[in-house]
C-alpha cells in the first residue's frame, strides 16, 4: 500500500519537473512552473522519507535526516534571499556544486557498504553486480567533477581564483581523464579485496581532474561551463536514479541532463564555438596572450566629458545602450534606467541591445535589467539591434567589451574571430564607458575603441551614469 | 553480446525512460527565448537536486551507531537540501522581478 502511494508520488513528482521545466520556458508562465516543479519535489521528498521501504522496513534515522533537512532549507534560503543579483551566476554554480557533491556521497556510502565486506570475514563472497559497481563509478566520478568544477567556477565569477595553467595541461588532463575511467572500468569487472582501496584513488583522481578542468578556461567561457556542469549534476543524478530504480531520480536527471546539453551547445553556437573547443581549447591562455600581444600598438583614442555625452545623447533621436558585465559589477541598472527615463521624456528613442552571451551567464542583462523595472520591450536581441544600428544615432556601451570587438568579424587570428557580435560601429556616435583600457574578460584588445567615431567615458558605470543623470537633469 | 542483451531486457522500463527522457530535456528547452535562458539554467539546477531522495534512502537505511556513514550521510542530505531550496528560492528571486513590470 505504501509502496503503491510511494510510486504515485514519484510519478506526480517526474510529471511536474516535466511541466515545470515547460512552464519555464515562456516568460508569462515561468514564475508559476518554478512553484509546479518546487511542489513536486517536496511531495517527492516527503513520500520517500515516510513511505519507501525495503524488503518491508521502512527507513530510519528521522532525526538525522530532519536535521539536514532543517539546516539545509534555513542556510539555502538565506544565501537565496541575500544574494545580490550581480553575483546570481556564481549562487546557482555553488548550488549546482553542492548537488555534485551530494550525488558522490552516496556513491561513497554506497561502496562503503561494499568496502565493508571486503574487510569482513568472507571476503571471496562478495557479490556486488557489475551494473551497481558501474553506476556507484559514474555517480562518483561525474559528481565529484561536478562539485570541483562548480567551485571553481564560483571562484573565479567573484575573482577569488585566477586563470591558472601550466604547460602541457591540456595533455595532463585528458590522461588524468581517461586514467580515472580505466581504473573504475577495470574495478568494474575485476574488484576483489586486493583492489578495491582504488575506489577512493578515482575520488580523488576525479576531484582533481574537476579543478584542471575548469582552471584554464578563461572567464568568457564560463556561462558555458556552468552550463554544462549543470548538465553533469543531472546526470549524476540519474545515475543515482539507476542505483535505486527510483524513477524520479531518473527522469529528472536525465531532463536536466538533455536540457542542460542542448542549453550548452546553444550558447557555444552563440560565440561560435564548438563544444570540443571550449574543453580542450584554453581561451584565456596562449592564443589570446599572443593576440593582445600582436594588436598590442592600436594608436589613440579620445575621451569625452560628461557634459559632452549628455549633450550628445539628449539631442540624439535614437540611443542604444549595450550592456555588460561593468554594468553588473558596478551596480549601476537602477541609474541606468533613470538615465533612459530622462532620456526618454527629451523624446529621445532608448533600446537595450542584448548580446545573447553578454555578462557571465546568458541571460544575465535580462535579469539585471528587469531587477530596474527596465521594460520587457526594450530589450532587444542581437539581430534585431544589427538592423537598427544603422538608424541610431548615439550607442552607449555599459561595460561591454568582447561582444562589440569588431575583430570577430575581421581578424582570423583573433580568438573570437567568427563570434557573432552587436555591430555597434554602424552607428553614427559609439561612447564607452569603462573602467580603464584593460582588455575584457576575454585578454583581447578591442580595435573598437581606437576607430574615430569612437568616445571613451572612464570611469565607473554607476559612478559615471550617476553624473551623466545629473548633467543631463541640468540642461 | 548475450550480456548486453540480457541486460537490456532485465532493465527495458529504465532505458525507455531514459531515451524519452532525453528527447523531452531537448523538446522542452528547444523553444525558450534567450531570455530566460538564466531562470531556466537555475531552475534545471534546482530539478537535479532530486539526488536528494538518493541521499534520504541512503540515511535511512544507515545501522544506528555507524556514526561515519552517519555523518557522511548527513551532509549528502544537507548539500542535497541547499541544492533544491536554494535553487528554487534562487530562480523565484529572478523571476520576480521579470513579473513585475507586466
Amino acid at each position: 500500500m505504501e509502496l503503491s502511494i510511494l510510486t504515485i508520488c514519484y510519478l506526480i513528482g517526474s510529471l511536474t519537473f516535466i511541466i515545470g521545466l515547460k512552464m519555464l520556458s515562456h516568460p508569462e508562465s515561468a514564475r508559476k512552473g518554478n512553484m509546479v516543479a518546487a511542489v513536486g519535489m517536496f511531495i517527492a521528498i516527503f513520500g520517500t522519507i515516510f513511505l519507501y521501504q525495503e524488503n518491508g522496513v521502512g527507513l530510519h534515522n528521522y532525526e538525522w535526516i530532519f536535521g539536514a533537512l532543517v539546516l539545509g532549507t534555513v542556510i539555502g534560503t538565506l544565501a537565496a534571499k541575500r544574494v545580490k543579483m550581480t553575483a546570481m551566476p556564481e549562487l546557482v554554480s555553488l548550488f549546482n556544486g553542492m548537488g555534485g557533491a551530494c550525488a558522490a556521497l552516496i556513491s561513497v556510502i554506497e561502496f562503503g557498504h561494499i568496502a565493508t565486506l571486503y574487510t569482513g570475514e568472507h571476503p571471496d563472497q562478495v557479490a556486488a553486480t557489475e551494473g551497481t559497481l558501474l553506476t556507484i563509478f559514474l555517480g562518483l566520478i561525474i559528481g565529484a567533477v561536478s562539485f570541483a568544477g562548480s567551485i571553481i567556477a564560483w571562484g573565479k565569477l567573484n575573482g577569488k581564483i585566477k586563470d591558472f595553467s601550466f604547460k602541457g595541461q591540456q595533455v595532463f588532463n585528458l590522461v588524468l581523464f581517461f586514467a580515472t575511467l580505466a581504473v573504475a572500468g577495470y574495478l568494474v569487472v575485476a574488484i576483489d579485496s586486493s583492489n578495491y582501496l582504488l575506489f577512493y584513488g578515482i575520488l580523488v583522481a576525479a576531484l582533481i581532474y574537476g579543478v584542471l578542468f575548469v582552471l584554464p578556461i578563461g572567464g568568457a567561457d564560463m556561462p558555458v561551463v556552468i552550463s554544462l556542469l549543470n548538465s553533469f549534476t543531472g546526470v549524476a543524478a540519474a545515475c543515482g536514479g539507476f542505483l535505486y530504480n527510483n524513477s524520479v531520480m531518473l527522469t529528472g536527471g536525465i531532463l536536466v541532463g538533455a536540457a542542460g546539453t542542448l542549453l550548452t551547445v546553444l550558447m557555444c553556437k552563440a560565440m561560435n564555438r564548438s563544444l570540443t573547443n571550449v574543453l580542450i581549447g584554453s581561451f584565456g591562455g596562449n592564443a589570446a596572450g599572443g593576440a593582445s600581444a600582436a594588436a598590442g600598438s592600436q594608436g589613440a583614442y579620445k575621451e569625452i566629458s560628461i557634459s559632452d555625452a549628455a549633450v550628445c545623447m539628449s539631442y540624439a533621436n535614437k540611443v542604444i545602450i549595450v550592456p555588460g558585465y561593468g554594468l553588473a559589477v558596478a551596480q549601476a541598472q537602477h541609474v541606468c534606467h533613470e538615465l533612459e527615463k530622462l532620456l526618454e521624456e527629451k523624446g529621445v528613442d532608448v533600446k537595450y541591445a542584448i548580446h545573447p552571451v553578454a555578462g557571465r551567464m546568458p541571460g544575465h542583462m535580462n535579469v539585471l535589467l528587469a531587477e530596474a523595472d527596465v521594460s520587457y520591450d526594450k530589450l532587444i536581441e542581437m539581430e534585431e539591434a544589427n538592423d537598427e544600428f544603422k538608424s541610431t544615432d548615439v550607442v552607449l556601451i555599459l561595460g561591454a567589451n568582447d561582444v562589440v570587438n569588431p575583430a570577430a568579424k575581421t581578424d582570423p587570428a583573433s580568438p573570437i574571430y567568427g563570434m557573432p557580435i552587436l555591430e555597434v560601429e554602424q552607428a553614427k556616435t559609439v561612447i564607452v564607458n569603462k573602467r580603464s583600457m584593460k582588455p575584457g574578460y576575454a585578454g583581447i584588445e578591442n580595435e573598437l575603441f581606437f576607430q574615430p567615431k569612437t568616445s571613451m567615458l572612464f570611469g565607473d558605470a554607476k559612478a559615471a551614469l550617476q553624473k551623466l543623470v545629473a548633467e543631463i537633469k541640468s540642461l | 553480446m548475450e550480456a548486453i542483451l540480457n541486460w537490456a531486457q532485465a532493465h527495458i522500463d529504465i532505458i525507455y525512460i531514459v531515451v524519452l527522457s532525453i528527447f523531452l530535456g531537448i523538446e522542452v528547452i528547444g523553444r525558450v527565448p534567450s531570455v530566460l535562458h538564466t531562470p531556466l539554467m537555475s531552475g534545471a539546477n534546482a530539478i537535479h537536486g532530486v539526488v536528494i531522495i538518493g541521499a534520504i534512502i541512503v540515511m535511512g537505511k544507515v545501522e544506528p551507531g555507524h556514526y561515519v556513514t552517519l555523518v557522511i550521510g548527513f551532509l549528502a542530505v544537507v548539500l542535497g537540501t541547499l541544492n533544491v531550496v536554494g535553487g528554487f528560492v534562487v530562480t523565484d528571486r529572478m523571476l520576480e522581478m521579470f513579473k513585475k513590470k507586466k
